[in-house]
């Protein structure tokens, strides 16, 4: 069984309460901080750890950290993205819905490691039942003096709100986030500056995502050096893993970085296979935003290395080959599913989901949407599939915010790798509309299940 | 869009009153604004929609102009600018939910309901909609009701018939 730092103890039953948290060892990381550590020590500890954000970008926290700006006599804040957002992700609910104190414990540490007194928590709004138990776990925390005033008679001070977001995407962007935690539109801000320097209210902010800040428990807890030797090389440590689509065993999964893709798709301790004994047409390994793979080059890298589940194996190739760990949402297709419908879908949702304050991205993911959806309807014309290749190119890189570049890969990717698809919706609009391209060449290696039986 | 409806006072209770206080006092002195988004949800709960008369009355209590509550309740989906059905069912309907039937289930819903999606049935009772990705993805297809967002997973057009049946005989 391999290493889990975040939910080893996720089916003890009770864990949610804050008593039964406490006996399996819980707060011990909230004790060490505050009772035998200054607020740099924490900062450097995390560092060590090699602790990459776990939002999407893959950053790294501890740097992110000591870039906060520490002015004299003024209010810096830690606000936790629990946004969870892109399509593909739902680790973050797993673990505010079963472990939420593992969150909170996270808060508090970071928060005093960053010097914050006030810290919130913004989850989306939809989730109203994990801003209920994140509540109530806030509430049995206070209570046991683990939050409020002169925690544990160390001094510190610290208060921690649940804020709702409203339902958009587009407040998962960090500056996003900030303007709709000050009760605006979530239009994401120009940077510089950073957040870092000026954030929330114009304080000195960090945002992070939840996964991270439950990372910061066993980093205290074991030693930044312990936490670096699990994983693999600058992917240090564990990930939660959303699996989705069409796989035997979807759900989350904690992996340690560096595990093959193959034994994560096909090994019963994970995915168990494709459902239904199928064949794996596709997969999107971190969220909708980052491109997608034909299974020959999810399983293998263009070098024929076996493609492990890490920060670097994920990208190896860049954008010919590769893809990006991103948030760890990882959506798998089948050979009964349609690239060009699935590529419309992303589409309709990034052009939804646009603040609409930078025309490429307001225009261009609407026009993209446009396309697609007339060579999904049998309408396109062969002249469409560069249009879009033109269309994403024109996004990407040129928007106030990250949205962008998220729109435009999954639509570049599919046409890089699945051209044939797009054009034989072009020259069989009738078929397409009634059957299915299938799986083409984009031949997942593994013989089927009945094959391996007969032979 | 705002829809044009007959102006109707309203006068928020003083409980609700007290809930916003707890809510402002969150945030540091002056930026009680930040109150806007949680005491949105608040009076959807309470009235199943946010009218024009109660984001003028939030505007009052929060000491902002109105357009600042109009274009923050405009922004995100989650705010009903309509009254709609007793029950609004919201089915996801994102690239993961579709890999695994969602268009079906929402298919099923319509036929069932008997109403376009955003329409709401003639007895008041039901609306439904399609939203974006859930971060259910893996029990999809999924759909939630609020004020509370109760999740409801794996569907299958025989849960979605027994749902109904089941929301049916609370009304
Ligand atoms: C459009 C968009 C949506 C995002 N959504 C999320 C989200 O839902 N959750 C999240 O943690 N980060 C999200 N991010 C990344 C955040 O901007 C930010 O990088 C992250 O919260 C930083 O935390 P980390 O360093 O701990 O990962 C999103 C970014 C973009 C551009
Ligand atoms: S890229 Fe899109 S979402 Fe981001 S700021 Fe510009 S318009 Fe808004
Ligand atoms: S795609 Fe439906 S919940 Fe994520």
């Amino acid at each position: 069984m391999a290493r889990k730092l975040l939910l080893e103890n996720i089916n003890v039953p009770g864990i949610h309460t804050f008593d039964v948290y406490r006996q399996n060892g819980g707060y011990r990381a909230v004790e060490k901080a505050l009772k035998s550590m200054t607020p740099d020590a924490v900062v450097e500890e995390v560092k060590t750890s090699g602790l990459r954000g776990r939002g999407g970008a893959g950053f790294p926290t501890g740097m992110k950290w000591s870039f906060l700006a520490k002015p004299e006599g003024r209010e810096r804040y830690l606000v936790c993205n629990a946004d969870e957002s892109e399509p593909g992700t739902f680790k973050d609910r797993y673990l505010m819905t079963h472990i939420p104190h593992l969150l909170v414990e996270g808060m508090i540490v970071s928060s005093f490691a960053l010097g914050a007194k006030t810290s919130y928590i913004y989850v989306r709004g939809e989730m109203m039942p994990q801003i209920r138990i994140l509540e109530r776990a806030i509430a049995e925390a206070k209570n046991a003096g683990f939050l409020g005033k002169n925690i544990l008679g160390s001094g510190y001070n610290l208060e921690l709100y649940v804020q709702p977001g409203g339902g958009a995407y587009i407040c998962g962007e960090e500056t996003a986030l900030i303007e709709s935690l000050e009760g605006k539109r979530g239009n994401p801000r120009i940077k510089p500056p950073f957040p870092a320097i000026s954030g929330v209210w114009g304080c000195p902010t960090v945002v992070n995502n939840v996964e991270t800040i439950a990372a910061v428990v066993p980093i205290i807890n074991e030693g930044g050096e312990e936490y670096a030797k699990v994983g693999i090389g600058r992917s240090t440590g564990t990930k939660l893993i959303s699996a989705s689509g069409n796989l035997a065993k979807p759900g989350v999964y904690e992996i340690e970085l560096g595990l093959p893709v193959e034994e994560f798709i096909y090994s019963e301790e994970y995915c168990g296979g494709i459902a239904n004994g199928k064949r794996l047409k596709a997969v999107v390994a971190g969220g909708s935003s980052v491109p997608i793979l034909p299974a020959n080059l999810i399983l293998k890298t263009i070098n024929g290395q076996p493609r492990l589940m890490s920060y670097e194996s994920l990208s190896d190739g860049g954008f010919p080959t590769g893809s990006m760990l991103g948030s760890g949402g990882f959506i798998a297709l089948d050979e009964d599913q349609c690239i060009v419908r699935n590529t419309w879908n992303f589409s309709r949702f990034y052009h939804h989901e646009s603040c609409g304050q930078c025309s490429p991205c307001r225009e261009g993911t609407g026009w993209m949407e446009k396309v697609l959806h007339s060579i999904e309807n049998g309408h396109g014309k062969m002249s469409d599939i560069d249009l879009l290749v033109d269309v994403s190119k024109k996004i990407e890189g040129n928007t106030i915010c990250p949205l962008g570049d998220a729109a435009a890969w999954p639509v570049a990717s599919a046409i890089r790798h699945f051209r044939d698809e797009f054009e034989w919706h072009v020259t069989n609009p009738k078929a397409a509309m009634e059957g299915n391209y299938g799986l083409a060449h984009y031949a997942d290696p593994l013989p089927k299940l009945e094959e391996e039986i007969q032979n | 869009m705002l829809s044009v409806t007959e102006h109707k006072e309203i006068e928020f209770s003083a409980d609700l009153i007290s809930k916003f206080e707890e809510i402002v006092k969150r945030y540091p002195e002056g930026k009680q604004k930040s109150a806007l988004l949680p005491v949105l949800h608040l009076v959807q709960a309470e009235y199943g929609w946010v009218s024009p008369e109660a984001m003028d009355k939030v505007a009052n209590f929060l000491q902002i102009k109105p357009i600042e509550v109009y274009e923050v309740a405009t922004f995100y989906t989650m705010f009903f600018l309509r009254p709609q059905g007793k029950f609004v069912l919201e089915v996801c309907r994102t690239g993961p939910c579709c890999l695994v039937g969602a268009e079906k289930i929402m298919n099923h819903i319509e036929k069932t309901l008997g109403v376009k999606e955003g329409e709401v049935t003639s007895d008041g009772n039901f609306s439904w909609r399609g939203v974006e990705c859930l971060a259910a993805c893996g029990m999809a297809p999924v759909l939630q009701i609020g004020p509370e967002y109760t999740f409801y997973e794996n569907l299958t057009e025989e849960s979605v018939d027994k749902l109904i049946e089941n929301l049916k005989s609370k009304i």
